[in-house]
């Protein structure tokens, strides 16, 4: 058995996706118009991935949680002033670029950097956690390109359930097509996992958990390093968000089949 | 079960719920300007230049007091609306600090009081506004329109009184100012901010506040406790501070339990409902361009447009609790209001980013609580400091939290308790003592003229300011009740038809105002998908509301046999986000996931048995408005 594993979770901010999103051109390349004034949230996939490593952790004595977390420092201070009051950890902030444009090489060998120069990180006991995908950008690499620069040979992407066994191995649920489930066993950490959405509900706001946070979030955050994203030789031709077409009705007593069939006939259109 | 015979099972388990305790020196409810103003001020004084503690924490010995806020909504920038404010306090907050560097401030560069006529002739105008329409026009043929000041169907008013100009201010996006403000507080690592988090009561013992209990997660919608069910924190603090605004639910149980002072009462309020709009190119407006409106789209609903930066603007209206109307409404009247030409030659081509409904306590002085009681101080906009007269209440609110801030040092410094005397010789002696307090006085009776009519009021207001508050309207007793359907619009609609538009409205579950509006001659809206577009929509686009899991109902219906008599649903009529509708029953149905919490339900609720307090229970909930621009 082990002495608690080492959880390492990268997770950075994202512009809340409930709002209207418009990409620009900068003399830099593409942004987000007015990106600082929008509310920004957690990555909700990198959310998932701390909420299970905040689970992993209380249920395996002597583990500790940390999240790397690499964004406009404003931003990641707003951030944490919401989910610190959810679950424990110690915050290794990097003051950068969270832009859905960044480079996913330039911002995988920052984090990888950064979970290095952690200290008293102990490699045979850690595991590191980070959303398979990300609301701001959808390359799916970052996570891979981390683990490969830490050398960590297993990975999993889209996973939805870790389960520890009675020998210390992994049971590991990465999602494949068709709705099923790829079961795989590793012999334990080193590992790298990319989550997809889990099966826990988000944790209740909980304010004893966000006073102990917060003692070690703010001065965290002034100490934070500054390290601007190289522009990795990516260059974008052009920058289009989805395009939505809304049409609003308000009905009443509408069962949800009903609804559904509805809702598919007017995709078909 | 019934809404009823619910209530003594949640009473009980109330009861015998296990609460984690908590216990810090401050506790504080709402994140608002005056909240901003009393944590920046404090965050300030808790240390010395050294690092060394200045104001030592009687709870934790040897760290500086421990402060904690708790604010409702998810976000602490997503408060509700466009703002213009002298911001004499702000600024002596930041001196050196050039404010206009917050994103969406702009100095304020021109300011016009503009009286729009009614081109729809549709309205609800008395004799005298439409006489008034007829003489501008008549006017403007003779003197020649421009000449006159007479374009686009309004008059611009060559003179702004006095007691109303912004000249040396700031337009300002509230939302992004709260961010802005938090950010810096939050950074000095000292004090506390939480959002997400509603507070659900006080704790009173005696005459004593002794902290608050924080709202019960992983509940059903009527508050029993369901999956994951996490009873509410009982946080136990020296002071607490209260800056949760006017529809408020720690306030309010205060002033329930405390009662307020004697003759004061929160009776005038309005819902102040705007979108944020980000102009077309060529709009030829300037940033820091400030217009108030009078005269449309109903001579009792006030207008303003705020122009920031980077081609954003503030648009919207205030719907008065004295506008008799048994169907008032704001999001139509809002979008008549855009239409208008004199401000659809800048709105057109626009696209709205974001929209929002906020209720504003009006009563001013006289809706002032009492400010401070044995262990709890009130500030900003639910302590009454919106200054009625001015139409100002950020700048007020600020500079009570300042002020209970300076009170707070000074009583910590010494080593005195937060009772009611010590608090009523620092923190409400400064109150005072101060130009708030001066010129809410002028202000008080300002709006007494209103009781008898928008122009009486107009006068008494132009009246009071321009004399310093020494000569105003007689107050009049004031009634709480509306006209009916009938009363108000049977000279243009036949009982029958009312009736039967009543019915139908209730069988689809719609509001009526549309119908009426409708009916009356009011224009079709040119829905044009991306500033003009349904209601529905703008919750949609205009920021997205939303409602966590895990939470009660904030809204419920005391006694549903109060509803089923109600004939105007003024709930349903008014509600902003068009969370509360009409239901079979008579009851109105209530969807959190479309609440905004403007508060409107509250104080428009006419289905009151005693006259005095409505029928609906407005409790503190977490979610809303999702939007930062506001």
């Amino acid at each position: 058995m082990t002495d608690g594993y080492h959880i390492v979770v990268c997770g950075s901010v994202v512009p809340d996706p409930l709002q209207t999103l418009e990409p620009i051109e900068t003399p830099t390349g593409p942004a987000l118009k007015n990106e600082m004034m929008l509310p920004a949230v957690l990555d909700p996939w990198a959310a998932h991935a701390l909420y299970e490593a905040a689970n992993l952790a209380s249920k395996v004595t002597g583990s500790k949680v940390w999240l790397v977390s690499v964004g406009p420092k404003a931003k990641l201070q707003q951030v944490m002033m919401t989910i610190a009051q959810r679950v424990s950890f110690e915050l290794v902030p990097v003051d950068s670029s969270a832009s859905g444009f960044a480079d996913a090489h330039s911002t995988a060998a920052l984090l990888a950097e950064t979970i290095q120069s952690i200290a008293g990180l102990d490699r045979s006991r850690l595991l590191v956690f980070g959303g398979w995908e990300s609301a701001s950008r959808g390359a799916g690499a970052t996570m891979q390109l981390v683990g490969e620069r830490l050398e960590i040979l297993d990975q999993f992407q889209g996973v939805d359930q870790l389960s520890v066994q009675a020998d210390g191995s992994f049971e590991v649920l990465e999602r494949i097509e068709a709705g099923r489930h790829q079961v795989s066993v590793c012999q334990g950490p080193p590992a790298l996992f990319g989550w997809a959405t889990g099966n826990l509900p988000e944790p209740r706001n909980n304010p004893q958990v966000g006073m102990a946070n917060m003692r070690t979030v703010m001065p965290a955050l002034q100490r934070a390093k500054s390290e601007p994203l190289p522009a990795g030789g990516l260059h974008f031709l052009s920058a289009t968000p989805p395009k939505q077409q809304r049409q609003t009705r308000v009905v009443k007593d509408l069962s949800p089949e009903q609804i559904a069939q509805e809702i598919a006939e007017w995709i078909g259109k | 079960m019934s809404a009823d015979s619910q209530e003594p099972a949640a009473a009980i388990e109330q009861q015998t719920i296990e609460r984690q305790q908590m216990t810090v020196d401050i506790a504080c409810v709402g994140f608002g300007p005056a909240m901003g103003g009393f944590l920046t001020t404090l965050s300030r004084s808790l240390l010395n230049p050294d690092g060394s503690v200045r104001l030592e924490s009687a709870t934790s010995p040897g760290l500086p007091l421990q402060v904690i806020c708790y604010e409702r909504a998810d976000g602490l920038g997503f408060g509700v609306s466009g703002a213009v404010t002298r911001a004499r306090g702000i600024r002596g907050s930041f001196p050196g600090v050039d404010l206009t560097e917050i994103p969406m401030a702009a100095a304020v560069k021109k300011e016009k009081l503009v009286y729009l006529l009614d081109p729809t002739r549709a309205g609800r105008r008395s004799f005298t506004f439409k006489a008034a329409d007829r003489l501008l026009r008549s006017l403007g043929l003779v003197f020649g329109r421009k000449r006159f000041g007479l374009k686009h169907g309004a008059f611009e008013l060559p003179y702004t009184p006095p007691f109303m100009r912004k000249h040396d201010g700031l337009v300002l996006s509230l939302g992004q100012f709260n961010q802005w403000v938090s950010d810096q507080i939050a950074a000095s690592g000292v004090v506390q901010i939480w959002p997400g988090m509603p507070v659900a009561e006080p704790l009173i013992e005696g005459d004593a506040v002794k902290g608050v209990r924080l709202a019960d997660q992983g509940t059903d919608l009527q508050g029993h406790p369901d999956a994951g069910f996490t009873p509410g924190m009982d946080l136990r603090a020296a002071l607490t501070v209260l800056g949760d605004g006017p529809v408020g639910a720690v306030g309010r149980k205060i002033d329930a339990q405390i009662g307020m002072p004697p003759g004061h009462e929160s009776r005038e309020w309005a819902l102040g409902m705007k979108m944020v709009v980000e102009l077309r190119e060529d709009s030829g407006l300037e940033p820091g361009t400030v217009l108030h409106t009078i005269g449309f789209p109903e001579p009792e609903i006030f207008g303003f447009l705020y122009v920031h930066p980077d081609r954003l603007t503030s648009v919207g209206i205030f719907v008065p609790s004295w506008f008799r109307s048994p169907v008032r409404t704001a999001y139509r009247y809002l979008q008549h209001f855009m239409l208008h030409p004199y401000l659809w030659r800048y709105l057109e081509g626009g696209t709205l980013k974001s929209w929002g409904a906020k209720s504003l306590q009006e009563s001013g002085r006289h809706g002032e609580p009492f400010l401070v009681g044995n262990g709890y101080a009130r500030i900003g906009e639910g302590s009454g400091s919106t200054n009625v007269l001015a139409g100002s209440g950020v700048d007020e609110a600020w500079t009570t939290g300042v002020q209970l801030a300076e009170a707070v040092i000074e009583l910590a410094e010494h080593k005195r308790a937060f009772t009611r005397e010590n608090l009523e010789a620092t923190y409400v002696r400064r109150r005072r003592e101060s130009w708030v307090d001066d010129e809410s006085k002028i202000a008080a009776d300002s709006r007494n003229g209103f009781q008898s009519g928008v122009v009486t009021g107009m006068i008494g207001m132009a009246v009071a300011g321009l004399t310093g508050g020494r000569v105003t309207p007689a107050a009049r007793p004031s009634s709480r009740e509306l006209p009916s359907l009938e009363e108000a619009y049977g000279s243009r609609i036949s009982p029958a038809e009312l009736k039967q538009m009543q019915e139908e409205c209730a069988a689809k579950g719609t509001s009526l105002h549309d119908r009426i509006m409708d009916r009356c001659g009011w224009p079709q809206i040119p829905m044009d998908g991306k500033l003009l577009i349904s209601h529905q929509d703008a919750l949609l686009m205009g920021g997205s509301v939303q409602a966590p899991p895990g939470y009660a109902n904030h809204v419920s219906f005391r006694r549903p046999e109060l509803c089923r008599a109600c004939e105007t649903k003024l709930c349903v009529e008014m509600c902003s986000g068009q969370a509360i509708t009409r239901s079979e029953d008579a009851v109105p149905a209530f969807d959190r996931e479309k609440c905004v919490y403007c508060g409107a339900c509250l104080w428009n609720c006419e289905a009151n048995g005693d006259g005095t307090q409505g029928n609906i229970e407005f409790n503190a909930g977490a979610g809303g408005l999702h939007s930062a621009l506001n």
